[in-house]
This record gives C-alpha cells, structure tokens and sequence, in this order.
C-alpha cells in the first residue's frame, strides 16, 4: 500500500493499530487469567482480575479520543475510513471481552470457599480453551488482515455455541440429581455464558474485519457465510 | 426502451434516488486537444437527471474540460479541439443552436462573475434576451422565483437595484446560480462554485444544490473530496484524462474499486 502524502497520518494510523494490538494482548490475558481463577479458584487473582479490568476501559477511551481526532483532523475516506471504523468496533468488542472476563473471576468469588465436584469443570474448560484460542485467531486475523482466518472463526463460534448448550443440558441433569449443586451450577454457568459471549464478539471482530479488508459486509444465511 | 431500463443499462450499481433516473447527458468516446496535446482519452459517460454528479480527480486530470464539453465552452479556446459524441437528451450538443444549448445547460464557475449591473438586472439579463417574459410583471416574477431558489431573495428583496457586483462572495455565488436558473434551465455545471467561499457560503451552496438537484440535473468539479461526498449521489474519478472510475458516491467514498481512486481520495497519491 502506497503511503499517504501526511506522514503524521500514516503515524496515526500506526499508532492506531498498535493500540488495538496491545487492547488485545490486554483482553487476553485478562480471559487466561479468569480461566485460571476459574480452574484453581484462586480469590487473589479474582481480585487482580477484576480490577485489571480498568486498565481494558482506559485503552478503549484512549482508541476512542485517537478515531475522534483523527476523524476531526484527516477526515478519512475508503480503507483509511474502514481502518478507523474497525479500530473503534473492535475497541469496543475488546472492553466487553474484558468485562465478561471480570464477570467469570466474580462468579469465582461468589462461589467463594464451596466446594464442587471437579467434574463439573470440565466442560466450563473445554469451552474456555475455544473462547481463548477463538480470541487468539481473531486477533492474529486483523494483525495479519487475514479474512481466511477470520472467517474461520466466524464458523467456529458455532462449537461455542452447542458446547454451550451441551453445558446446560449437562448441568440441569446434575441439579436434578443433586439439589446441593444448584448454586455453583447456576455460578458456572453464567460463567460459561460469558464464555459464549467472549465468542459472539470474537465472531463479531470476524465481521469486522472482512468489512475493514473488503469494505462488505459478511451475511449470514442458514449459518453459511456469504461474502457479499 | 424506457428511461429506467436506460438507467439501469448505465448505472447498474446505482442505489436509492440514482437508480430511477433517466440519462440527461452523454459522453461517448470522448477525446479532447489543446492544439497537439491530448487532455481526454476515450471518455465515456452516461449522467442521470435530476440528479447530482460530482467529478473529481488531481488538478489538469481534466475534469473541468469534460464539463465544459457539456455546454460547448470549450469551442471559446481557439486551441482546443473536441472529437467524440457529446448528448443532451441524445441529441449532439454540436446540432443543438450554441445559445439554446447554453440556456438549457446552465454553468456556474469557481469566481463569482457577476455582471457590473444591479442585482436585478443580473437576474433579468438572461430571460429577457431569451425572450422568456412578455411583460415586466412576468420579467419580475422571474427575477424574483429565481432569487427565490437560489436561497437569496429574502437577503436582497430590499436592494434589488444595489450593484451585483457589492454583495459577498457566497452572496454573489448564489446570485450567478438565480442567473442561471433564471432561463430555465435543464443542467447546471459547475465548475468548483465553493473553492472561492468560506465554510458557512459553502455550506449554503450545498443546501442549493440539494434542492436544485430535484428540478434539475447537476454535474459539479470540486477538489474537495467531503463535498463530492456531501453533495452527490454519483461520483466520478478522473486521471492523467482518463476516466478512472465511476459509482454511487457512498461506494466511491467508502470501498472503491480502483486502486487510483482509493490512492488519490485518502491522500496517498503522487
């Protein structure tokens, strides 16, 4: 791609991206952190979790304040338009991944010192590895403007979604059978919805990143992706 | 075949208002000389009625050429030389009389020229040599509905015999656009109206055109890429004299096809 005639544009744009890329970093280390919380229940971390959190909104506030100025300053067209455009989408999915982050680690305090069978991890595990390599991909797809790759996570979204059911199904057999195990049940799999969630913005970055590549956007139909 | 299906054979892209119009005017395979040295390559356009065509492209890419072929105003440089087809209503504009073409084909240049007359007398110029009023009640009810539209009379109702030429800059702009549209026109050119204006005149101008634009075709040169995209529903990138690409604005401005576009509209050009 051709530089721009503004080389403190083109910085901008740089700069732009490299923020989004440390955002991401941020956001997923904030998930493998939760899934830790999660799998050693260990408060402390709950608690560095939680309030990591801040550090995810101040990047999105500051990706927020660079589109505005940048909007205001270079009044961008075509790829430069999309550029921004993403940045402030994905910024956005970012600080949600975070939040849903924070939710699993409180959801880990609220279960507190009660202790459940291990079994009733596994697939809260299963799920949080896919949600994780699903962010993983989806980032490694806009450093690379890679829509091969994004739209492979955009079909992957679907396991999420049926290990998500699959959960329910599982953890409604286990009340049934065990009334005890209603609360940390009913805790993890609010934990496992934010999972599903982290994989619906995960999906979300997908589409966005056809659109910043293609300037088109991804349509859906009969969960087959149709590029428009 | 009918007006739309015309359209729909020239703008097969067009979205919303550009995609139910007929074709007002033409380009066919034009080539445009000054003396020896060629400014247009095979240019070929098709623009709807009613509504706005904005064309852009670096200096001397010639685009204010092209518009001026509309209107024959390049026969007034004895160098130039224009080969090709140029329509109005599928007519060639070189069959049409040079004074009923440019009556019909309005044009409003990047200075504000108005003439050293009075407000009134700008306007009245062009339908009384035209022969449009038969009476100076009519010729005032020209005057005045022009005024009118070109968003002006209620800033002069009160020195209609004020000298033209004392108004402001956005001012006079607007009082060439009422002397255009005062002979009733089909088109109006124009040829960058707000390089010369602040950003509140320009602002009104683009307010005109938006309502102009529903009586009348309107093809613009401007170098300001926000205005095309403010302003037009089709849009036009000119290069080195070739026709580059074309499209609904919204796509030209967002997801362009051609590398040239997206290079020159974000400012990667040269």
């Amino acid at each position: 791609m051709t530089e721009h005639i503004v080389r403190a544009f083109e910085e901008e744009l740089v700069s732009l991206n490299e923020k989004i890329a440390r955002m991401g970093e941020l956001a997923e280390r904030q998930l493998a952190d939760a899934v830790n919380v999660l799998q050693r229940r260990d408060l402390d971390l709950a608690a560095e979790v939680i309030a990591a959190d801040d550090q995810i909104d101040d990047s999105e506030r500051d990706i927020e304040e660079q589109v505005i100025i940048m909007i205001v300053r270079r009044q961008p067209m075509a790829l430069d338009l999309r550029e921004i455009m993403a940045a402030i989408r994905i910024s956005s999915d970012l600080e949600r991944v975070g939040d849903l982050a924070g939710n699993i680690a409180k959801r880990v305090v609220s279960i507190g010192a009660d202790t459940h069978p291990q079994r009733l991890l596994h697939g809260v595990d299963r799920m949080s590895k896919l949600a994780m390599k699903q962010l993983k991909d989806v980032l490694d797809a806009y450093s690379g403007r890679d829509t091969r790759k994004a739209i492979a996570v955009w079909h992957n979204d679907e396991e999420i979604d049926n290990m998500y059911i699959s959960l329910f199904r599982e953890f409604l057999t286990y009340v049934m059978e065990d009334p005890r195990l209603i609360t940390p049940c009913t805790h993890l799999l609010f934990a496992a919805k934010n999972m599903e969630r982290i994989g619906d913005h995960a999906t979300n970055i997908a589409e966005t990143i056809h659109y910043l590549v293609h300037g088109k956007p991804l349509i859906e139909t009969n969960r087959k992706l149709i590029s428009l | 075949m009918t007006d739309t299906q015309k359209c729909k054979e020239y703008f097969p892209d067009a979205t919303g208002g550009a995609s139910g119009c007929a074709v007002k005017l033409h380009g066919r395979d034009v080539n445009v000389f000054y003396d020896d040295k060629q400014v247009l390559f095979d240019v070929n356009l098709a623009i709807g009625e009613k509504m706005v065509t904005a064309l852009i492209g670096p200096s001397g890419c010639g685009k204010s050429t092209f518009l001026r072929c509309f209107n024959r105003m390049n026969e007034t440089i004895s160098s130039c030389r224009v080969a090709g087809r140029v329509e109005l209503d599928g007519f060639n504009v070189r069959d049409i009389d040079v004074v009923e073409l440019r009556a019909r084909v309005g044009m409003v240049f990047q200075k504000p020229n108005p003439f050293p007359k009075s407000i009134y007398e700008n306007v009245a110029y062009g339908p009384r040599i035209h022969g449009l009023a038969g009476t100076s009640a009519e010729l005032d009810d020209i005057v005045t509905s022009s005024l009118e539209r070109a968003g002006l009379l209620e800033e002069v109702h009160n020195r209609m015999n004020e000298l033209g030429t004392g108004l402001s800059g956005g001012q006079q702009q607007r009082l060439c656009i009422a002397r255009a549209i005062a002979v009733n026109p089909e088109v109006i050119l124009m040829d960058e109206p707000c390089s010369a204006l602040d950003p509140i005149a320009t602002a009104r101008i683009e307010e005109l055109i938006d309502d102009l634009c529903q009586n009348y075709t309107i093809v613009i040169v401007t170098h300001s890429m926000q205005q095309a995209a403010r302003v037009s529903q089709r849009t036009v990138f000119f290069n080195l004299g070739k026709l580059v690409e074309e499209g609904d604005t919204t796509q030209i401005f967002t997801n362009p096809h051609d590398k040239q576009t997206q290079d020159y509209i974000t400012g990667r050009f040269g």
